[in-house]
């Protein structure tokens, strides 16, 4: 592996019965970057995500993080390598308030061992990490159920779960669908700062036009191949990408 | 005597498969639990009994008037009971495990239990094969069970309504949004399923005498084809109840009949640790179930 | 005009919480008593009981602990159907251990609970990786194996069982130990499912590809609460094995499965409290159904039935409702 690279991705497969989800895939992922996995609507991206993250096991190919080979690993074990992923669906806990959703993260082995052994108290610590991803501490936001909180403040318990596991690898699935442009702007500070703390991340992403703005790269899958890998303006140039997006007429 | 064995086995395999038929069809297809079902196809051994007893109806006028009597209270359990925990697989179980207790329990209770409770044959003739006796009801049940998986076949795979009941299975929103009220096609299901424990019940038990301890027997046994074979999958039925069909079949004629139920409880087991899905089982996402 | 129903903390409730509790001898009592009069109960009862109640009030302890057991299994996402398996493993290690190996009661029982926990966990280990409905199957199946097995290998007594069990040094040690062990287990892991371990527990009944995503093996967890929830049964039928001096095949019956899961719900499920409330409920009702014999099950079955599609909060969650808020009928502007 080169220097500097964290992931690489190899000739991975994945059907599912008769349905070729994943054909031939794969890329490289530097330390410190921000990849955009993007694509139209069943091209696979969730699943390939799946594969990294181990919720799904590979048919076929490789998946190496930081010179360990990671695929067919069991998820919680890969968590502990330190990659995180939030989820397209959110689904926290929907009877407990939003500071206690954080307690499963900060139970973690990870965080634990990262914390040399003794974290003081999960509470404090939780209130922190949701005040960090925006929930203000005076409005007693994050002592509110899960059940009542609107998409915007899901989305950043979402995120705050992923940050406080203290992963390498972040990836985060279609982080902005649901929000408003104004809550966009005002997370895209949050994914900022965890680059500058040397984080890589990938997004999952269909808003495009907000994605281009922080992302360095951008791999375009469809129907499960890659179509595109480089520079986002560059990509979005190349015919086929085009094609897979608008169809064939344009 | 290997052909003996032979012959009953298979007759064997035509009865487990013709018991677990109704409840492949329910939680198999359909995704509902009915832990009841041995209750059911004791309840209608005894209602037939009873019609034939009490109101001395013919017999097979008893045996429809029962199939229909159960197939009514399968959609009744559905509608008051099964209706209101929907969704919560769990409590689908316990639920439906509870009636099905309560039915079982309170015939052991009331006593009915002995050889003058049992149901005559349908055909009271035997043939020989060379030197095995082989009996009517028999052979009676070994073409019931390939008509039934004949026709099961072609109604979940060809019909509206067979589609429908492996549509709410499958994903019971997507479902919805075809347009199928899965409340309605769940009590067809339930209420179709029990109707085949009677006829089962009908086809099986002149075999022997009616006993509510059979009950918990029959659902063991119809939970362990279904598990064995796949969930859904008729093919998977018929595969099962041929394997332990034989397998309990063998046992008891070359070590003992003590342990014939342990073969097919072990089976199961063996099959929930290797391939969980059965083994025609297409539910792919159980496989992914880490 | 439209009405709707509110519903509020009643002021006392509102007055006894954090520090506040201590401002006066009314709110210390609002909050004591609910947890005081089951162990008074359970303390001064025998004193004043009978030998039949007596008996009777032991299996409810006994009970109340198979269904504390459910619970805390159902708390955790996994309901099973065979708590006989524990109680049947439980009861038939402390007969071993006493009648082959000539262990001392006190010693049996302990170590009929660790083994038994560690027995009733190693089977189910392979099958917690499944759906839950498969869990709950095999859980009903495995006691009615092991009935047959026994059965037909005549091993542990077969269908004789082993008797000349050593009894427990007195009746009242007998007792005592049983109440005294259930209330340690009430309180113990009530605080236990309150805390983080706890609500790691309940997160993997909620939504465990959620707790996977926090790196936390949800298969490990599932097999400490399978552990500590057979345990717990697994003392239950040690002690039972002591106090009828005799172990066979009955201690796998359906009778063990089924009223623990109808106690549970009936009282209240989720909360451990409504266990052993429902077993105190169920458990005397039957006694006094003693009578109608058989009709007992049925009685359960219908209860367990009634209670989970009409009341499926249990009657805990209702009467801790009513003491902890009123309603009244609003006007809806």
């Amino acid at each position: 592996m080169g220097a500097g690279t964290l992931l690489r991705v190899k000739s991975l497969f994945k059907n599912f019965g008769g349905i070729q989800a994943i054909t031939d895939l794969s890329f490289d992922l530097a330390q410190g970057e921000l990849l955009g996995l993007i694509g139209p609507n069943g091209s696979g991206k969730t699943t390939a995500v799946n594969l990294i993250t181990g919720f799904v096991k590979p048919s076929r190919g490789e998946i190496v993080y930081r010179d360990c080979s990671i695929a067919g690993l069991a998820p919680h074990k890969i968590v502990r390598l330190g990659i995180a992923r939030t989820f397209q669906m959110v689904k926290p806990f929907y009877h407990l308030p939003a500071y206690k959703n954080m307690i499963i993260p900060l139970y973690s082995p990870r965080v634990k061992k990262l914390a040399g052994g003794n974290y003081g108290d999960l509470d404090a610590v939780a209130l922190d990490y949701l005040e960090e991803v925006g929930f203000e501490r005076d409005s007693h936001v994050a002592f509110k159920s899960a059940s009542v909180l609107p998409q915007g403040y899901l989305k950043r318990l979402e995120l705050a779960k992923a940050i406080a596991l203290k992963p390498d690898l972040i990836i985060l699935d279609e982080l902005f669908s649901g929000l408003s442009l104004a809550e966009v702007a005002s997370i895209i500070p949050i994914i900022e700062k965890l680059r500058k703390e040397g984080k890589t991340i990938i997004m999952i992403e269909h808003r495009l036009k907000e994605l281009f703005r922080i992302a360095d790269r951008v791999v375009v899958l469809n129907y499960g191949q890659k179509i595109a890998d480089g520079p986002a303006a560059q990509a979005m140039q190349t015919a086929e990408v085009q094609k897979a997006y608008l169809g064939a007429e344009y | 005597m290997f052909v003996g064995t032979f012959v009953y086995a298979v007759f064997n395999s035509a009865i487990l498969a013709v018991m677990a038929l109704g409840f492949n069809l329910t939680f198999g297809i359909s995704g509902v639990a009915n832990f009841a079902y041995g209750a059911m196809y004791i309840l209608s051994a005894y209602l037939s009994w009873m019609f034939l007893h009490f109101l001395n109806l013919p017999y097979w006028l008893s045996i429809c008037v029962s199939i229909c009597f159960t197939m009514a209270l399968g959609a009744l359990m559905y509608r008051y009971v099964l209706l209101r925990v929907r969704g919560q697989p769990l409590s689908e179980v316990i639920a439906t495990f509870g009636i099905g207790l309560a039915i079982l329990e309170l015939f052991q209770y009331m006593g009915l239990v002995g050889y003058e409770y049992s149901l005559p044959v349908l055909i009271d003739r035997s043939i020989v094969f060379g030197n095995i006796v082989v009996d009517m009801q028999r052979i009676l049940i070994t073409a019931a069970a390939v008509l039934l998986m004949a026709g099961l076949w072609a109604f979940t795979h060809h019909t509206k309504i067979g589609l429908a009941f492996r549509g709410i299975a499958q994903d019971e929103r997507t479902a919805l949004t075809f347009g199928i009220d899965s409340d309605r096609i769940g009590m067809f299901s339930v209420s179709l399923g029990c109707g085949l424990a009677a006829l089962a019940a009908a086809l099986i038990i002149p075999l022997g005498s009616i006993s509510p301890s059979d009950g918990y027997d029959v659902l063991i046994k119809a939970l362990a084809v279904c598990i064995i074979g796949g969930l859904g999958s008729t093919g998977g039925v018929i595969v099962a109840s041929v394997l332990i069909g034989f397998a309990e079949r063998l046992t008891d004629t070359y070590i003992s009949s003590s342990w014939t139920m342990i073969v097919s409880l072990a089976a199961m087991l063996v099959v929930l640790l290797v391939k969980p899905s059965g083994l025609f089982g297409r539910q792919k996402e159980l496989e992914e179930r880490i | 005009m439209e009405r709707r129903l509110e519903r509020i903390d009643r002021g006392i409730k509102v007055r006894s919480q954090d520090v506040f509790a201590l401002s006066s001898w009314r709110e210390m009592l609002y909050l004591l008593a609910p947890r005081l009069v089951p162990i008074l109960g359970f303390l001064l009862l025998p004193l004043v009981l009978g030998n039949y109640w007596q008996k009777v009030l032991l299996s409810v302890a006994v009970f109340a602990l198979l269904a504390l057991s459910w619970d805390i299994l159902a708390q955790a996402g996994m309901i099973s159907l065979g708590q006989a398996l524990f109680f049947g493993l439980g009861a038939y290690c402390s007969g071993i251990l006493n009648h082959a190996l000539g262990c001392p009661p006190l010693l049996s029982l302990a170590g009929a609970t660790v083994l038994g926990g560690l027995m009733g966990t190693a089977v189910l280990l392979p099958v917690i990786r499944l759906r839950g409905v498969y869990f709950s199957m095999v859980t009903l199946i495995i006691p009615l194996m092991f009935v047959r097995i026994i059965e037909a290998t005549k091993i542990f007594g077969g269908t004789e069982g082993l008797s000349g069990i050593a009894p427990l040094p007195s009746k009242w040690i007998e007792l005592y130990l049983i109440v005294a062990v259930l209330l340690a287990a009430l309180f113990g892991f009530r605080r236990m499912m309150n805390s983080d371990y706890g609500l790691v527990l309940k997160a993997i009944r909620d939504n465990d590809r959620s707790v996977t995503n926090a790196g936390i093996n949800i298969f490990w967890y599932k097999a400490q609460a399978l552990f500590i929830a057979g345990s717990i049964g697994a003392l239950a039928g040690a002690f039972m094995t002591h106090v009828y001096m005799f172990v066979g095949m009955p201690v796998f019956a359906l009778d063990y499965s089924i009223l623990p899961i109808a106690a549970a719900v009936v009282g209240g499920p989720g909360s451990l409290a409504g266990a052993v409330l429902g077993a105190s409920i169920l458990v005397p009702l039957s006694e006094i159904l003693r009578g109608i014999g058989g009709l007992r099950i049925v009685f359960y079955g219908c209860f367990l039935v009634v209670f989970i599609v009409a009341l499926p909060e249990g009657i805990f969650h209702y009467i801790q409702r009513k003491y902890q808020q009123f309603e009244r009928w609003v006007e809806v502007e």
